[in-house]
């Protein structure tokens, strides 16, 4: 177990460099950095000046060095258009992103696990072709579209809810709607293909021979097994919405991260838009790390592969 | 194709034209007839856009703003699907968005196509430390959400076509790599490879006319699923302001000039631009699943 820990986190940090070193090389390769660097409008001598500053006369490798050294200070830099360094913008972003990540999680729960289950029972049948139906269209939609339909229908035309921002419950309901879509998609096939794993195995016929009744086998022997694959996506892709949710925190002016790198782009806010990717990436791998751990820890047998 | 005049009758084991009707009936049965016209449609639209766009996409006229579709109060049956912000015709940009959409799409999913495909060969061929390498290299960018990826890309490269081309392709690579390189694997060790060693062919030629023809399949069916992924990511980096600049019409771009208009209840600037993007990848992911049917049943748990 241990060796298996060591040798996952080893893969962990190489990851995590790769990502620094990625993220590096474009920034450096694809154009000056002084020019990202400086707001817009500067002088020659302004850039000149920035290009001491962070050492950009300096070989590459000692850029890199400097970068790292930085980073494991937790300096992420300043942002432009705030004045105040990226990592406090970033935390004080975070909760609202959370919240809605979590909300829009339920959502998709609640949606995706129940039709995912009857598709499972119903192979083949009307139900079955309905959800993958749902599945398709969630997957050719894109959100921003979904939340701007929304807006059409529920704040313009019925005036039920706020068309932006944040403060109320209500606020909260259309984005929520808009991110969870996909992924109530996504759970649905989850669900469903887990479902299809159990139902197909040995102790589920053993229940049915004993003459349990079939809503009992379902919902206590077969449900509660298939969850758990269910249960680790969603863990998974709960990090994921708080990384994709960019364009619904665009179009509903949620605060949240998302809007941050959205603010960071259109105000050339440069390293807003490099933290954020930085953070969200480093977010990902982490608990990618997490889920490998703990799926050791439950099946031994995962330790031994590789 | 129904009439048994049109089928080729192979000599044995003498099957009636009647019977090789219904075997190309099961094999084609059940193609998505509906999808690859509205595929079809989207291509000859992008092809012949200068032909068919009733007005210019770029140059509208100020003294028509904001007029709706012909069928409400106001519209006329001179702009049909209204017009936008700069009265601009609504149409004319969605005929001339579907040739963006097409150009991104395809290209981005062949230059992904490409990459993921030889660095898959290499990497599950050679083994080693090219495989090491690249697979660290894959498992990290996967790692990465591909939207955030794409947006910061877009953001350091600066808006244009191809640039969009390119980051949707160094974004989407990796899992062309992935499940290329899982094919090979198992490719590697089968007998014809390895009558082709003992005969003697080089390490090069074995990837390039052995293995490479086998993969086709594969880096077809994901291609045809991937369709549909570049094309939202285009919508959406264009939408963001970081995707296709300004002047050209991208549904994406539309979408996001529809914004403004949005609380003041003019639709037809966001509605129709939606149902662009949901048509058209709607259709590629259906064509893409029967492919991923017909073509590749163990792909079937992609």
């Amino acid at each position: 177990m241990g060796r298996y820990i060591t040798r996952r986190a080893g893969y962990c940090l190489l990851s995590l460099f790769l990502l620094s070193l990625t993220i590096f090389f474009f920034v450096r390769v694809t154009g000056d950095p002084a020019a990202l660097l400086v707001e817009p409008g500067a002088s020659a001598e302004d850039i000149a000046a920035i290009h001491h500053q962070f050492g950009l006369d300096r070989p590459l490798w000692v850029q890199y060095g400097l970068f790292m050294w930085t980073l494991f200070h937790g300096d992420l830099g300043q942002s432009f258009y705030y004045q105040t360094p990226v990592f406090d913008l970033y935390m004080s972003r975070l909760p609202n992103s959370l919240m809605l990540a979590a909300v829009a999680m339920i959502f998709s729960l609640i949606v995706g696990i129940p039709s995912g289950i009857l598709a499972s029972v119903r192979v083949g049948r009307f139900w079955d072709s309905a959800g993958k139906m749902f599945a398709l269209l969630g997957l050719s939609l894109p959100s921003f579209w979904v939340g701007l339909v929304l807006i059409l229908v529920f704040s313009v035309y019925l005036k039920w809810l706020p068309s932006s921002g944040a403060g109320t419950p209500l606020h909260l309901l259309m984005p929520a709607f808009a991110l969870g879509w996909y992924f109530a998609a996504a759970h649905m096939r989850l669900t469903r293909s887990s479902m299809l794993d159990v139902l197909g195995s040995e102790y589920i016929k053993l229940a049915r021979l004993k003459g349990l009744p079939e809503a009992l086998v379902i919902a206590k022997h077969a449900f509660k097994n298939a969850l758990i694959p269910v249960i680790t996506l969603a863990g998974i892709n709960l990090v994921i919405m708080v990384n994709v949710a960019v364009v619904v925190e665009t179009v509903f002016a949620w605060p949240g991260i998302g809007r941050l790198l959205y603010e960071g782009i259109t105000f050339r806010d440069f390293p807003v838009v490099q933290g954020v990717v930085l953070l969200g990436g480093a977010m990902i791998v982490l608990v990618n790390l997490l889920v490998d751990i703990l799926y050791a820890t439950i099946d031994p047998r995962i330790r031994l592969e590789r | 194709m129904s009439t048994p005049s049109d089928v080729v009758v192979l000599p044995s084991p003498s099957p009636t034209p009647r019977r090789a009707v219904r075997r190309l009936a099961i094999r084609f049965g059940d193609f998505p007839v509906i999808p690859t016209a509205i595929l079809l449609a989207v291509a000859l639209v992008a092809i012949f856009a200068n032909q068919l766009a009733p007005h210019n996409p770029e140059i509208g006229s100020l003294t028509a703003r904001f007029k709706p579709p012909f069928w409400q109060t106001g519209g006329s049956m001179k702009y049909i699907l209204g017009t936008d912000q700069l009265g601009r015709d609504v149409l004319s940009r969605l005929i001339f968005g579907a040739r963006v959409s097409m150009v991104v799409g395809i290209m981005a999913v062949l230059v992904a196509g490409v990459v993921g495909t030889v660095l898959g060969i290499l990497s599950g061929y050679l083994g080693g430390w090219v495989d090491q390498v690249i697979m660290r290299v894959t498992d990290t960018w996967l790692a990465l959400p591909a939207l955030t990826f794409a947006i910061f890309l877009a953001a350091i490269v600066g808006p244009s076509m191809w640039n969009i081309v390119i980051i949707l392709g160094v974004t989407y690579w990796t899992r062309y790599a992935r499940v290329i390189r899982g094919e090979v694997l198992s490719l590697r060790e089968r007998e014809f490879v390895r009558l082709a060693v003992v005969a003697g062919c080089s390490k090069w030629s074995i990837m390039a006319r052995h293995i490479l023809p086998n993969v086709v399949n594969s880096a077809i069916v994901l291609g045809s699923l991937m369709l549909g992924v570049v094309i939202i990511t285009e919508a959406t980096l264009s939408f963001l302001g970081v995707g296709v600049p300004p002047p050209q019409p991208a549904w994406g771009l539309m979408l996001s000039d529809g914004k403004q208009g949005l609380m003041v209840g003019y639709w037809w600037l966001t509605v129709f631009p939606g149902l662009c993007i949901m048509l058209m990848v709607l259709s590629a992911n259906l064509i893409g699943d029967w492919l991923r049917v017909k073509l590749d049943p163990q792909l079937r748990q992609l």
